[in-house]
């Protein structure tokens, strides 16, 4: 209930409160427009200014980890609409590494995409692929998979990285524990990350051009959650993103970090929610108040053969769909199912790796055409309506609902047919 | 199909229009040309927005006979529509030119064929069922093309010119009893291995067949040396009516050798060079520009320096030491680690996408990185390359310049060679 009163006291803001912000943030390279506030849910609608372009909020940006969206052109990306998308620190700071980038005026002018980018910190990756990490105050310590020597990965030595490459939106080193870690480490992690904010705030060399955000940590403690909100959201920085989610924890527990994050994140800055991908995630977090998210999954499973569509997935290697003349998605307007068939996609899995293209392609699409249209739901009034819609949509009978979709929704007013 | 010939000179070529290409006739191509080489009907790594992107794509799609006949058979409209092609020739060959077939598996009645689902036997009759899935507007007739291993016997030799004559005619035959190929045109395949006289018979009988043109099968590189091989197709076109178009069949695709063949009287090409030189993670560079003033090359490089510091040609990938899959004097491996900060494009002043919009430190990233967008690149700026290739050296034999065209081409080739001594 708290929610929705928040919800509803936000679309009157108080002049003076909305000064004051405009005042603090005027230094940094960002601005929010809130174009129109869903009544039911803490859902919203905005325009949000970066460097390189324009984003419409609620916003999914696909991943492009090496400084390529898989086997897409950047004027395929482009023409799919997508306004910014994701690259990898960790990786993209061992190959090329940041002074060729650099001397390649950034990650833009490598891949020569003109629109908006994102990257991590790269302290994701190193704990999560490299096995041989060592946390420390100091940062992160681990060996090189390339040549085995020791790396220090430091909040100074990540931000440098990322003034580097140039992104739009850069992202604080923070301390990952799993999501499914528990007791003093969570806690420990917590306040490290605080203190690492501070160090990658005062290491941007560029706050003029370059947008530094905060990730919220805290694990699934809703205490350590809060603690961390009140001291983060204490620092000047043009946005946050709420971490150390989506990684295998309880959706029950997940849903309710998400909605206590976004009830205490101030209503004027973006929030990104890292790591969700999945169309019922979207549109349930996007309830929940979030702006902005990415996820590897729409293009990593395009690889395999697995489409996205309004009703779940579809398989195309799958034998069902040898003789299937029809296009992926008949309402689909993209270029892969402007043209070709399943039934020809899924032969040509077998001769060519254009077929992953074609796939990847249409994943993106349909990533970005939900987001557009959970955008216009939302300045149309109709959110609620759309969430209805869409969930009759994804799932054969209501019965199938899953549990904490429907609860979460419930706690932003919403009451599943 | 009309071929137009507007220059022909003996010992150095034929330059024509080739009209009323597809079944309503409403396509043309200048020759000397080259197909458009497909996976399946899609050009390797591309989707249709990359592919667009190039200018002047050639107007006929070539797609391999065997792969997924069962879906087709129960798709009645055709490859064409089942591919989503709306606006090409298609035309249809029994194998694929990049993948090399086993032999051992021919005899007097069928021949096999490697798709996507492994090894199919095909009788005439079978052959000629699968065109009528395909639906091509041009196809070549079932052809015993299993003697180009240099060590073949004359009478297997003979056997093998002997053997395709036959299935011509069977397919002829069924051919004009077949209303579902009613305007399709069929070419006939021209064998005989390294042996003169086969070559001739060969030719000479398949030239007496209502066919509409003439495949040259058993050409590839490493299957003889340029010379023999400029004598065989020079005898073989003597024999061809001039009206007809030639087409090298399986494995002509290095500049040099089409050159050749060019000049021995050849009309048509497949391009499957381009994808091989992707496939190994290279570009094409070569310089192919005769504008008068020898200095400013304008579309390539200046190649000589980049070359010598390239060394011997490295074999990347793969183990094969099948002399189609090395990397030829004519482009360079982006994987090498001088290429790692060269911010330029690919070849300097090449007007494809890739070279518009990325360099060469891009590119070697993809490729070390393993990253599929390099395939997408390098396929495009390579068939851009190959097909600018083609309209110089048509643009050479209309001025009289085929001299000096080849002259630039074999210093290329040379090039190294000549600094290594
Ligand atoms: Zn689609
Ligand atoms: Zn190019």
């Amino acid at each position: 209930m708290a929610a929705a009163i928040e919800c509803g006291a936000a679309t009157k803001p108080s002049e003076k409160n909305m000064s004051l912000k405009t005042a603090l943030s005027a230094a940094s390279p960002l601005s929010l427009r809130i174009v129109a506030e869903c009544p039911v849910t803490k859902a919203r609608a905005c325009d949000l200014l970066l460097p390189h372009s324009a984003v419409s909020t609620p916003v999914f940006m696909p991943v492009g980890t090496q400084g390529t969206m898989k086997g897409i052109t950047v004027d395929q990306l482009e023409g799919l609409g997508c306004q910014i998308c994701l690259g990898n620190t960790y990786h993209l700071g061992m190959r090329p590494g940041p002074d060729l980038i650099e001397k390649a005026n950034g990650l833009h002018g490598f891949m020569n995409w003109k629109r908006n980018l994102l990257t991590d910190s790269g302290g994701f990756q190193m704990v999560s692929l490299v096995e041989l990490s060592e946390v420390t105050e100091e940062g992160v310590k681990f060996k090189s998979p390339y040549d085995g020597k020791e790396i220090l990965l430091s909040p100074e030595k990540s931000i440098s990285i990322q003034n580097s490459l140039g992104s739009d939106i850069m992202m604080q080193l923070d301390d990952v524990v799993s999501s499914t870690v528990t007791g003093p480490r969570v806690e420990e992690a917590m306040h490290r990350s605080i203190r690492w904010l501070d160090r990658c705030i005062a290491a941007n060399k560029n706050p003029d051009k370059q947008n530094l955000f905060a990730i919220i940590q805290g694990g699934l403690n809703a205490e350590l959650r809060k603690t961390c909100l009140d001291e983060m959201t204490q620092r000047d920085v043009p946005g946050f993103a709420i971490g150390g989610l989506s990684g295998g924890e309880e959706k029950d527990d997940f849903w309710r970090m998400v909605s206590l994050s976004t009830d205490h994140l101030p209503r004027e800055k973006p929030r990104y929610l890292m790591g969700v991908g999945y169309a019922v995630d979207l549109v349930v977090c996007v309830a929940l108040g979030c702006d902005m998210f990415d996820c590897v999954f729409p293009t990593r499973t395009a690889r395999f053969g697995s489409a996205l569509v309004p009703w779940g997935s579809l398989q195309v290697k799958q034998k069902q769909y040898a003789k299937d003349l029809r296009p992926i998605d008949p309402d689909c307007q993209c270029p892969t199912c402007n043209r070709h068939s399943r039934a020809y996609l899924h032969a040509l899995f077998k001769s060519d790796t254009a077929a992953m293209h074609h796939i990847t392609i249409h994943n993106i699409a349909y990533q970005l055409s939900l987001m557009r249209s959970v955008r216009q739901s939302i300045v149309e009034g109709r959110f609620p309506e759309f969430i209805q819609t869409f969930m009759k949509r994804m799932f054969p009978s209501p019965e199938q609902y899953p549990s904490w979709a429907v609860d979460a929704l419930a706690s932003v007013n919403i009451t599943l047919e | 199909m009309k071929l137009e010939l507007t220059r022909v000179i003996q010992g150095r070529g034929r330059l024509g229009v080739l009209k009323g290409l597809g079944r309503t006739g409403q396509h043309s191509m200048e020759v000397p040309g080259c197909l458009l080489y497909t996976h399946f009907g899609t050009v390797p790594h591309l989707t249709q927005d990359t592919l667009h992107t190039l200018s002047s794509l050639p107007p006929v799609t070539q797609v391999t006979l065997a792969e997924h006949q069962e879906v087709l058979e129960e798709f009645k409209d055709g490859f064409r529509k089942f591919a989503g092609l709306h606006d090409t020739v298609l035309y249809c060959s029994l194998h694929d030119p990049a993948t090399p077939c086993p032999t051992g598996y021919t005899t007097n009645k069928t021949v096999s064929v490697w798709g996507s689902g492994g090894r199919m036997e095909l009788t005439v009759a079978k052959f000629m069922a699968l065109q009528k899935t395909v639906q091509p507007d041009w196809y070549h007739s079932m052809s015993d093309g299993e003697t180009w291993q240099s060590n073949t016997s004359r009478k297997r030799v003979r056997k093998s010119v002997d053997r395709t004559l036959a299935h011509l005619d069977e397919c002829l035959l069924e051919h004009q009893k077949s209303q579902e190929l009613d305007g399709v045109e069929v070419f006939g395949v021209v064998e005989g291995g390294d042996i003169f006289e086969e070559r001739v018979r060969s030719a000479k009988e398949t030239a007496k067949r209502p066919v509409a043109g003439f495949c040259l099968d058993g050409f590839q590189t490493g299957s003889m040396d340029q010379a023999l091989r400029t004598q065989l197709i020079t005898a073989v076109t003597k024999e061809l009516p001039e009206d007809k178009p030639r087409l090298a069949l399986f494995g002509v695709g290095r500049p040099d050798e089409v050159l050749a063949c060019v000049e021995a009287g050849m009309d048509l090409f497949e391009s499957f060079f381009p994808f091989q030189v992707t496939e190994r993670g290279c570009a094409l560079c070569f310089n192919f520009n005769i504008s008068l003033d020898p200095e400013r090359a304008g579309s390539a490089p200046p190649l000589e320096t980049e070359k010598e510091a390239a060394g011997e040609p490295q074999q990347n990938g793969d183990l094969e030491v099948d002399s189609q899959t090395q990397m030829t004097p004519f482009e360079i491996n982006l994987k090498e680690k001088r290429y790692q900060d060269d911010f330029r494009p690919l070849v300097e002043g090449c007007r494809c996408y890739c070279c518009r919009n990325h360099q060469r430190a891009y590119v070697h990233h993809l490729l070390v990185t393993n990253e599929l967008l390099a395939g997408v690149l390098l396929m495009i700026h390579n068939t851009a390359h190959y097909h600018s290739f083609f309209c110089a050296l048509r643009h050479a034999l209309a001025t009289d310049k085929l001299d000096l065209l080849k002259k630039r081409i074999l210093s290329e080739r040379d090039g190294q060679t000549e600094r290594r001594e």
